[in-house]
C-alpha cells in the first residue's frame, strides 16, 4: 500500500480550527522560531480513515485469527473491559491532580489500590508497584529492588543467575541494573541443571531469575530445592511471571519463597497487546523488599485513598506516575469479572488446551522433553529438517492457512523450536483445525516439501528480504 | 461470572481422554501438593451488568470535569474523533508485536509512517518505533550518549521535567553514570554555569525546551559548544510546540526525546503515554527499541519488516542496547493518525492556537494584584509568582471547578509561591475569563 | 567448510595471516556460515590497542550479533573500509576480500596459542 505521505496533496485538510490569529507568532522572538517546513501529510479525513482501516486489514489479530504465539498469551480480550476503560471520568483525569488534591481522584486511586490487593492475593506477595510499563520494565525494576536490598544489607553481590530456559529479556534487564550474568543449562528433563547450579552459586550471587513454568512450558521439578539453595546465599528469587497463566489458583510464588515477581497484565489478565504495547509489568515483592519499592504508592487511610511518598529506602521512580493506568483498569475489570472460579478455570483450561494439542502432535513432530506440559509446549521441526523444512517454513505455511504462527526459534535450547500456546479462550473446534493443518504440514514435509517451501502465497507480501532491509537501511518515507 | 471459556463439559472429557488423564487435576501433577495454593481469597466473579455498575461508580468518584489549566508536561489537548476510531480497530489493538511480516504489514507500515513523522517534527535523521514515556526515553537517550562516548558524566539542567530526572536517577543507580544537576537561575537555565561544567569526562548535556516553567530558550550555542568537545547534546522537547518553535535539529541537538502524550493520547491518569526518541544518524546503531525498515519481498514488492534487530535484547542478551521489547505501539499509532489528521497546516495552527490563548490569559493576569508573571517568551505554559502558597491557591481553584495550574513547590523547595499555568486550544474565552476572575478573588 | 592453509586460527573462529610483524585478521568460513548474511561491520579505530582474546570489533547479521576477538595482541594499523558499504564481502570471501583489520603484532610468542590450519580443521571436526 502507498504510504500516507504518498497520498498527500498540497492544500488538503482534515481537522480544521476556523479562524487563526497568525500575527500572534510575533509574541515570540524570531530566534526561537522554527525555520524548516514540517512536511506532514495533507489528506482529507475520509482518505485518512480509509488508509488506516485498510492497513489494519493487513494484520493478523486475536479478533480475526487463531494466534498461538508461545510465551505471549494471546487470549481473547473481553470487550466489556475495553468499553468501561474508555469512560471520560478516567480519560480526562490529569495525573497531577493526585499530587494536588486526592479527593479529586478517589475512584482512580481505589482502582490502583484494589488491583494491587488482588494481585497480592493471586501471587502470594506482600506488596505491589504498578509503575512498570511492560514485562521487561518490570524485570528491570525487580532487579533494581534486588540491588537496593543487597546494598542496604552491605552485601557484595555481582552476579545474577539465569537458566537457559528463562525468558530472553532477563539477561539484558539484569545487566541494566549493573549485574553480570551466570547462565545455567537445562538438564535432560528440561529442568534447570541443579548440579551445575550448586557448582556455580556463591556469595556474590544477588539472585536467580526463573521463568515458571519455564519457556519450555515445563514446571520446574526442583523448584523448592532451588529456592532453598538461593536463600542460603542470601540470593533473592525472581519469578518471571510471563507464564503466570498456567498457575492461577494453583501456586502462589510468594508462598513458596519467591521474593520478586513481575506480572504481564497484557498476558495473563488479558489486556490487549496493541501491536506491541502498551502493556504493564506490575511488580510484587515479599516482606523483605517492601521498604525499597518505587514511589508514590497508593495507601488507604480512614477509608480514603492517598499517595505515600515516604517509603524508607525507595529506589525512586521508574515511571512518571502509576504506570499504564488504563491497562491496570482493564486488568482490574477482567479480574473482578472472572472472580475466583473464573481465574482458576483460566489456568485449568489453558493447560488442558496445550496438553490436548501436544497429545495430538507428538507423533508427528520431535518432542524434546516428553512430559506433560503446562499452558504451552515446545516441539521441534528437527524431523522435518531432513526434507529441508524448517520452523520458519512451517510458520509461513500456517499464515497461508489463516493461523498466526507459534513462536519460532525460541527458546534457544531447542533446535528449530516451535512454541505453542493456545490459551484457554480457544474452542476445541479451533484447536482441531490447527492440529489438522500441523499434521498436514508434517505429511507434506515428507511427500511434497516444495509445497511448504513456497508458502506463503496468499499474503499481501511474500517472504520479505530482511538482509536487504538491514544492509540498505530505509527507515522513513521519501518525502 | 464470566470466564470466556468455550468448552462444553463433554468436550473437556473428550480432550482429557485423548491426553490420557482422568481429570484436569492430573495435568497439574508436576506441581507438588505441598506447594499448592491452599487459600485463594478472590471474590466471586461478576456478570457484565454488575461490573459496569461497579466501574461506573468508581469512575464517578473522580472529578474529571475540572476546567484544566494544569500541565507540567501532560496537557489537556483536543483529540479528533477519528483517532479513537482507528485505535479501536481490533486488527490493530489485538495484534502482537509484528515479528511475522506477512501477518503484520498494517502495524509495520503504520510504525514506518510514525518514524517518518517524528523525523519531520524534530528535523533529526531517525526515530524508533516508540519507548514507554518521556522520562524513560530520556534515560535511553543518556544511555546512548554514555555508550557512544565511553564517558560517565551527565549534565542535566534543572529546567528538565523533575519526574524525568527522577526516573533517570533511579535507572542509573547501579550503572557507571554520574549525574550532575545544574541549579536554575530563578526559573532560567544558567548557561554559563553549564558551560563551565562541560569537561573531558562529560558524555552528555540535557536541557528542555520550553523548560518545566514554560520558558522558551535557544540552546544552539550551548549545544554547538558541547558538540565541539565531543559531548552529546540531548534536548527534551514538547511535540505540539514544534508547530512553531525551533526544532531540535535547528538547535544542534544530537538526540531529542519527548513525552508524546500531547499527540492524541488522553491524560488518563498517567498512561498509557508515549516515549519519543529521535537521533542524528551517527547514533542510529546505538538507539534502543524496535525499528521498522522498508525492503522488498521475493517478488520485488515493497514490504516492511522489523530491522536492525541485532541491537536488541533477544539477540544480544546482556550486551543489548536496552532490555525494552513491548513498547507503546498503539499509542504511536494514535500519534500517527493524530498527526495525519492535523496535517501540515493544522499542526502549525494548533501551536498558534495554544500560543494565542496563553497570551490572552497572560495579558489578563498581568492586571491582577498579588500576581506577577515571570519574564521571558513562552509557548502554552508560563509561571506566575503569587503572594500566597501556590499549593493552597490551586486547591481553592479546585473547589470552584478549575484545576488551576501546578504548584512548583512540589519539586522546587524554594519556589512555593510559583504557579505553573498552562492553556491549551481546548480552553474557551469564557473559561479563561472565569479563571482570571477566580484568581483575582482568591488573591 | 573452507579452511585456508598458512593462516593461524582461534577457537572463536578468527584467522590471522602473519607477514613479518603485521597480522591481517578476519573471521573463518565456518564463522560467516554460522552468522549468516552480514549486515553491518563495526570496524575498530586505527590506533586501537588490543590484547590477545580481547574484543577487536563487532559484527551484525539479520538475526545475530557477534564480537570478533583479537587473535594476537597489537595495534590496529589498517582497516578494511570497504566493509562499511559491503559487509557481504565477509560472506563472499572470508579469507581475502573480507579481511577486517591489520595489526602491528606486539608479541610473537603469542602465536603459539593459535592453531594451524590442520589443527583448526581437527578442532572443527571435534566441536561438531
Amino acid at each position: 500500500m502507498k504510504t500516507i505521505f504518498e497520498k498527500s496533496i498540497q492544500g488538503k485538510r482534515a481537522v480544521q480550527f476556523g479562524k487563526i490569529n497568525n500575527k500572534i507568532i510575533k509574541k515570540i522572538d524570531e530566534k526561537f522560531l522554527r525555520k524548516t517546513e514540517i512536511k506532514l501529510p495533507e489528506v482529507s479525513e475520509l482518505d485518512i480513515i480509509r488508509h488506516y482501516i485498510n492497513l489494519s486489514k493487513l494484520n493478523f489479530s486475536v479478533d480475526t485469527e487463531f494466534y498461538p504465539l508461545g510465551s505471549c498469551t494471546m487470549k481473547y480480550n473481553p470487550k466489556i473491559c475495553e468499553k468501561l476503560a474508555m469512560q471520560k471520568e478516567f480519560l480526562n483525569l490529569h495525573p497531577f491532580l493526585s499530587y494536588i488534591d486526592e479527593n479529586t481522584v478517589q475512584g482512580a486511586l481505589e482502582i490502583i489500590y484494589e488491583i494491587s490487593d488482588l494481585l497480592c492475593e493471586i501471587t502470594g506477595m506482600e506488596k505491589i508497584t504498578t509503575q512498570p510499563y511492560a514485562g521487561a520494565h518490570g524485570e528491570l525494576t525487580g532487579v533494581l529492588l534486588m540491588a537496593a536490598y543487597h546494598k542496604n544489607k552491605g552485601n557484595n553481590k555481582k552476579f545474577v543467575i539465569i537458566p537457559d530456559s528463562a525468558h530472553g529479556t532477563n539477561p539484558a534487564s539484569a545487566a541494566m541494573a549493573g549485574y553480570s550474568i551466570i547462565s545455567i543449562p537445562v538438564d535432560k528433563d528440561g529442568n534447570m541443571d541443579i548440579n551445575i547450579l550448586k557448582e556455580k552459586i556463591n556469595d556474590e550471587v544477588a539472585g536467580i531469575m526463573m521463568t515458571v513454568p519455564s519457556t519450555l512450558g515445563l514446571f520446574e521439578n526442583n523448584i523448592k530445592e532451588i529456592i532453598e539453595i538461593a536463600h542460603k546465599y542470601d540470593a533473592l528469587m525472581y519469578y518471571d511471571g510471563a507464564n503466570l497463566n498456567a498457575i492461577l489458583g494453583k501456586l502462589k510464588p510468594g508462598e513458596i519463597g519467591f521474593d520478586i515477581i513481575h506480572i504481564n497484565l497484557h498476558k495473563t489478565f488479558s489486556t490487549p497487546h496493541g501491536g506491541g504495547g502498551p502493556g504493564s509489568g506490575v511488580i510484587g515483592v515479599s516482606k523483605k523488599l517492601v521498604d525499597f519499592l518505587p514511589v508514590p504508592i497508593v495507601i488507604k487511610e480512614n477509608e480514603k485513598f492517598k499517595l505515600d511518598f515516604n517509603v524508607k529506602n525507595t529506589i525512586g521512580s521508574v515511571a512518571s506516575f502509576f504506570g499504564n493506568f488504563q491497562v491496570l483498569l482493564k486488568a482490574f475489570i477482567y479480574i473482578i469479572l472472572l472472580g475466583k472460579e473464573g481465574l482458576i478455570a483460566v489456568s485449568e483450561i489453558a493447560v488442558l488446551n496445550a496438553n490436548y494439542i501436544l497429545a495430538k502432535l507428538k507423533n508427528f513432530y520431535d518432542l524434546p522433553y516428553n512430559r506433560k506440559c503446562m499452558h504451552e509446549f515446545v516441539i521441534s521441526a528437527k524431523k522435518q529438517l531432513k526434507n529441508d523444512i524448517r520452523a520458519i517454513d512451517i510458520a509461513k505455511y500456517l499464515i497461508d492457512n489463516k493461523i498466526h504462527p507459534p513462536t519460532i526459534y525460541f527458546p534457544l535450547v531447542v533446535e528449530e523450536a516451535i512454541m505453542i500456546e493456545p490459551t484457554e479462550t480457544e474452542s476445541k473446534q479451533t484447536l482441531d483445525e490447527f492440529i489438522e493443518i500441523m499434521v498436514k504440514i508434517a505429511e507434506l514435509s515428507e511427500k511434497d516439501p516444495d509445497k511448504i517451501k513456497q508458502a506463503p502465497e496468499k499474503t499481501p507480501i511474500l517472504r520479505p528480504d530482511e538482509t536487504k532491509a538491514a544492509r540498505e537501511l530505509k527507515l522513513k518515507c521519501d518525502i | 461470572m464470566s470466564d470466556f471459556i468455550p468448552h462444553t463439559k463433554e468436550e473437556i472429557n473428550q480432550m482429557l481422554k485423548i491426553i490420557g488423564v482422568n481429570s484436569i487435576d492430573d495435568l497439574f501433577s508436576d506441581i507438588p501438593q505441598n506447594l499448592r495454593t491452599k487459600k485463594f481469597n478472590i471474590p466471586e466473579g461478576l456478570n457484565e451488568i454488575e461490573v459496569e455498575r461497579k466501574i461506573t461508580k468508581l469512575a464517578n468518584k473522580n472529578k474529571s470535569d475540572l476546567i484544566c489549566f494544569t500541565g507540567g508536561g501532560y496537557y489537556d489537548h483536543f483529540i479528533p474523533a477519528a483517532v479513537d476510531t482507528i485505535s479501536a480497530r481490533s486488527e490493530f489493538y489485538t495484534a502482537y508485536t509484528p515479528y511475522q511480516p506477512e501477518a503484520s504489514q498494517g502495524t509495520l507500515q503504520a510504525i514506518f509512517e510514525y518514524q517518518t513523522m517524528i523525523t519531520q517534527l524534530t528535523g533529526l535523521d531517525y526515530s524508533n518505533a516508540s519507548l514507554y514515556d518521556g522520562g524513560t526515553a530520556l534515560y535511553e537517550a543518556i544511555a546512548i550518549a554514555v555508550r557512544t562516548n565511553n564517558k560517565e558524566k551527565i549534565i542535566i539542567d534543572k529546567g528538565v521535567n523533575p519526574l524525568f530526572r527522577k526516573i533517570v536517577k533511579t535507572y542509573s543507580i547501579n550503572l557507571p553514570i554520574k549525574i550532575t544537576e545544574v541549579e536554575l537561575k530563578d526559573i532560567y537555565t544558567d548557561k554559563d554555569k553549564i558551560k563551565k561544567l562541560l569537561d573531558d569526562e562529560t558524555a552528555a548535556i540535557v536541557t528542555q525546551n520550553p523548560n518545566f516553567f514554560g520558558v522558551i530558550e535557544d540552546y544552539e550555542d550551548l549545544f554547538s559548544y558541547a558538540r565541539e568537545k565531543g559531548i552529546s547534546a540531548i534536548l527534551v522537547f514538547y511535540p505540539v510546540s514544534l508547530g512553531i518553535l525551533k526544532t531540535p535539529k535547528e538547535m544542534k541537538a544530537d538526540i531529542a526525546v519527548a513525552e508524546g502524550q500531547s499527540l492524541g493520547l488522553p491524560l488518563c491518569f498517567g498512561g498509557p503515554y508515549l516515549g519519543i526518541i529521535a537521533v542524528d544518524k551517527k547514533y542510529l546503531r546505538k538507539m534502543p527499541g524496535r525499528i521498522v525498515g522498508e525492503t522488498k519481498d521475493k517478488e520485488g514488492k515493497k514490504a516492511y519488516v522489523l530491522t536492525l534487530q541485532a541491537r536488541e535484547q533477544h539477540i544480544r542478551r546482556e550486551k543489548a542496547m536496552s532490555n525494552i521489547c513491548s513498547n507503546q505501539a498503539l499509542c504511536a499509532l494514535r500519534a500517527t493518525v493524530f498527526l495525519s489528521l492535523l496535517g501540515k497546516k493544522g499542526f502549525e495552527e494548533l501551536a498558534l492556537l495554544n500560543l494565542e490563548k496563553t497570551e490572552y490569559l497572560k495579558e489578563k493576569l498581568s492586571k491582577i494584584n498579588n500576581l506577577k508573571i515571570k519574564e521571558g517568551d513562552t509557548f502554552n505554559e508560563f509561571t506566575a509568582e503569587v503572594k500566597k502558597d501556590a499549593f493552597a491557591l490551586v486547591k481553592e481553584t479546585i473547589n470552584r471547578g478549575f484545576s488551576g495550574g501546578l504548584p512548583a513547590g512540589f519539586f522546587y523547595e524554594d519556589k512555593k509561591n510559583y504557579l505553573i499555568i498552562s492553556v491549551t486550544e481546548k480552553r474557551t474565552k469564557e473559561e479563561i475569563d472565569a479563571f482570571c476572575d477566580i484568581l483575582k478573588e482568591i488573591l | 567448510m573452507n579452511v585456508k592453509q598458512g593462516y593461524f586460527y582461534t577457537k572463536d573462529h578468527e584467522w590471522v595471516k602473519i607477514d613479518a610483524m603485521t597480522g591481517k585478521i578476519g573471521i573463518t568460513d565456518y564463522a560467516q556460515h554460522k552468522l549468516g548474511d552480514l549486515t553491518y561491520v563495526e570496524l575498530p579505530k586505527i590506533g586501537k590497542i588490543v590484547k590477545q582474546g580481547e574484543v577487536l570489533n563487532g559484527l551484525e547479521s539479520v538475526k545475530a550479533a557477534s564480537d570478533v576477538y583479537a587473535p594476537l595482541s597489537g595495534r590496529v594499523i589498517k582497516i578494511n573500509t570497504q566493509l562499511e558499504n559491503e559487509p557481504g564481502l565477509i560472506n563472499k570471501s572470508p579469507y581475502d576480500d573480507g579481511w577486517i583489520a591489520e595489526i602491528e603484532i606486539a608479541d610473537e610468542n603469542e602465536i603459539k596459542n593459535l592453531m594451524t590450519a590442520d589443527e583448526y580443521i581437527k578442532f572443527l571436526g571435534e566441536s561438531k
